[in-house]
């Protein structure tokens, strides 16, 4: 039986198909089409997954949305109507988009796939809806590693629901609590994000990056006025400090005057101020996220965790819930976000719909380290890298290896496409930008040359598994970068009594362990396990690092650059390569060096994307 | 018309009927406003639909 899942219309728009319970392939739209958080019918991502299976679309079981527009719908009449008069401008811009498009999706949909798939099949017939959380919370069940689980997950908003509390147990899943709108976790972050002027629904992750920068000096300031936390992690927000009821921004002028000023303006400098009030919401998230945890296992008495939603993908609150020790196992659903929504729904559709009996998986978990998206032959990079008129030559496996490995030691950046893409936010050594952790200069390196982004902005490690607990002070599986540790106590460096006076940025440019480039201002890092069944080829890799150096780690980003969604083809590889300052490109089994290649064909990649 | 029975019947599956006249006003009221304005496009800044 084959599902397909789909999520669009309002961010990250994806695709899924499952066949029998099993994930066959799941992409992101945005790869396809370039533009990041592209929202659109994931038509390229669609047509992958069905050229993946090899099926025809009379094969299709079912096309299941991830959420059930009405509801949405209905969401906004009831908030309008609760705030009225206040809050018509939000409305007047609203309801034109509604009654224009959003309240037809369902005929939207059915027309979509009638011009991708043909009129063979009655596709109105075929369309399911399920429940945004639901999605979320399928998405962390079925493929986790657990028979049991409580099940959390927590975004910003998807019909009503924002924090939702669900038991699952082999093939039932069943929604036990929930918050709703307008109090969100998801939200209050986000609110934060606007008011240090990061774009909403993407810069959420900088916030997080930036928190270590500052001190949590308005944690109570917030506990006070914003948010009334309960002892079982329930919340409940003071809405006159917000907009997002009503208005068309997160925050309003109360807000502003609560915190002494109004928000940053994008791209403008940040000053101490917006690291400490990243700091503190940070603080206070974590703080919630463990009460809702602690409650949880009161509630349920259940020993694993399995989480999903945006605010999943905050690996630091994470992180400290597992040395917390609240669970004993806690699995997160590595496309936690919107995006993984599309898998939920498939998955959902196929286990409490149809009833079918969930096969646990033998291996990690079912995600197949998240490498689901396209793969390319020798033969098809060959021909897109002779288009695109690069100069490269062919190695062996093993070559691969010891010549990229070798490059990595002598203190080149490489850009790596290997097998198939990774799907979620994080490159996971599928389409990543790698360094040796070694060197001091690497992140602002990285940061200014290589991606163009803010040079506060830390870089991840990726070790070896069985490595992991020498270098960090974690032991366990991390293979999807969603947990952050600290750096192992024998790997800092101490730092000076004048260092360590040093406020936020100025604390960026002194080295605190053996790999400077991994380690975050306050010892941390986003842990990567790399793992010889799922990726062989970037474990390999390590290793060599490893005998050439000593060092099990590289320094894994994503291979963009800001503002660009991750790269998916040889071309995408070729351009980004040559609009940056990487020195090396390896796709497969083709090795690129900068100095070869033809300079004419140098393009500014700077300013080609819109900054997040 | 497919989509006043769906609507109809989500309303009275969530027992929301209530909401019928409501979003009969805010429909009418909401064409009249693309009619002001010409074309639909998204706020920049955030938006919860």
């Amino acid at each position: 039986m084959y599902i397909l899942g789909i999520s669009a219309y309002y961010h990250d728009s994806a695709a899924c198909l499952i066949r029998d319970g099993d994930i066959v392939a799941a992409a992101q739209e945005e790869r396809f089409t370039r533009k990041k958080h592209d929202d659109r019918f994931p038509i390229n991502a669609v047509q992958y997954c069905m050229k993946e299976a090899g099926i025809e679309p009379t094969e299709l079981e079912a096309v299941v949305f991830y959420e059930k527009p009405f509801m949405k719908f209905e969401r906004l009449l009831e908030t309008y109507l609760a705030f009225a008069p206040r809050g018509f401008r939000s409305f007047s811009t609203a309801m034109p988009i509604w009654i224009k498009d959003k309240l037809f999706q369902k005929s939207v949909l059915t027309n979509q796939l009638k011009e991708l798939f043909g009129d063979d099949v009655d596709w109105r017939s075929k369309l399911l809806f399920s429940e945004h959380h639901l999605s979320h919370a399928a998405s962390a069940f079925y493929p986790s590693p657990f028979q049991k689980a409580a099940v959390l997950t927590l975004d910003a908003v998807g019909e009503w629901t924002t924090t939702s509390l669900a038991l699952g147990d082999g093939k039932d899943l069943k929604v036990h609590k929930e918050i709703h709108f307008p109090h969100s976790l998801g939200l209050l972050y986000s609110a934060f994000t606007y008011y240090t002027g990061f774009r909403v629904n993407s810069g959420e992750y900088k916030v997080m990056g930036l928190a270590p920068y500052g001190e949590p000096k308005y944690v109570d300031l917030i506990k006070d006025n914003l948010i009334d936390i309960k002892e079982d992690g329930s919340f409940q927000l003071d809405l006159s400090y917000f907009d997002y009821c009503t208005g068309l921004r997160m925050t309003n002028k109360k807000f502003d005057k609560l915190f002494g000023g109004p928000a940053r303006q994008p791209e403008s400098e940040l000053t101490q101020r917006e690291m400490d009030l990243a700091a503190s919401v940070q603080k206070v998230t974590e703080e919630i996220v463990i009460k809702l945890a602690k409650g949880i296992a009161k509630d349920t008495g259940a020993r694993n965790l399995c989480m999903a939603g945006g605010v999943a993908l905050n690996c630091v609150a994470n992180g400290i819930l597992l040395r917390e020790g609240v669970f004993d196992n806690i699995w997160i659903q590595p496309a936690a976000g919107d995006a993984g929504g599309a898998l939920g729904a498939a998955l959902g559709a196929y286990h409490i719909l149809h009833g079918k009996e969930r096969k646990l998986s033998q291996s990690r978990d079912a995600m197949r380290g998240s490498y689901l998206g396209p793969e390319f032959s020798s033969e098809e990079i060959e021909t897109a890298l002779t288009e695109a008129k690069a100069k490269f030559t062919k190695v062996s496996d093993q070559e691969v290896t010891d010549l990229t490995a070798a490059a990595l030691a002598d203190g080149k950046a490489v850009g790596w496409m290997q097998g198939r893409m990774e799907f979620g936010p994080r490159a996971l050594g599928g389409r990543s930008i790698i360094a040796d952790p070694r060197s001091p200069a690497m992140q602002k390196q990285l940061n200014l040359k290589v991606k163009y982004r803010e040079s506060f902005r830390p870089f991840a490690p990726s070790v070896l598994r069985d490595r992991v607990a020498e270098w960090f002070e974690h032991d366990g599986d991390s293979p999807y970068m969603l947990l952050v540790a600290d750096v192992a106590e024998e790997k800092r460096r101490k730092m000076t009594d004048e260092e360590g006076k040093l406020f936020g940025i100025a604390k960026l440019n002194v080295p605190r362990s053996e790999v400077p480039a991994i380690t975050h201002v306050d010892y941390s890092a986003r842990v990567q396990t790399v793992h010889a069944d799922t990726n062989p080829r970037y474990h390999d890799l390590i290793d060599k690092f490893n005998e050439l150096t000593g060092c099990p780690i590289l320094v894994n980003t994503s291979f963009n650059v800001r503002g660009e969604p991750i790269i998916c083809s040889p071309e995408d590889a070729f351009h980004c390569f040559m609009g940056t300052e990487l020195d090396v490109l390896v796709v497969g089994n083709f090795i690129l060096r900068k100095e070869d290649q033809d300079e004419s064909l140098k393009q500014n990649y700077e300013d080609k994307y819109e900054l997040d | 018309m497919g989509i006043i029975a769906e609507l109809w019947e989500f309303l009275r599956t969530r027992k929301k009927l209530w909401l019928a006249p409501l979003i009969f006003i805010m429909l009418v009221l909401g064409g009249l406003l693309i009619l002001a304005q010409g074309s639909v496009v998204a706020p920049f800044i955030y938006t919860l639909f």
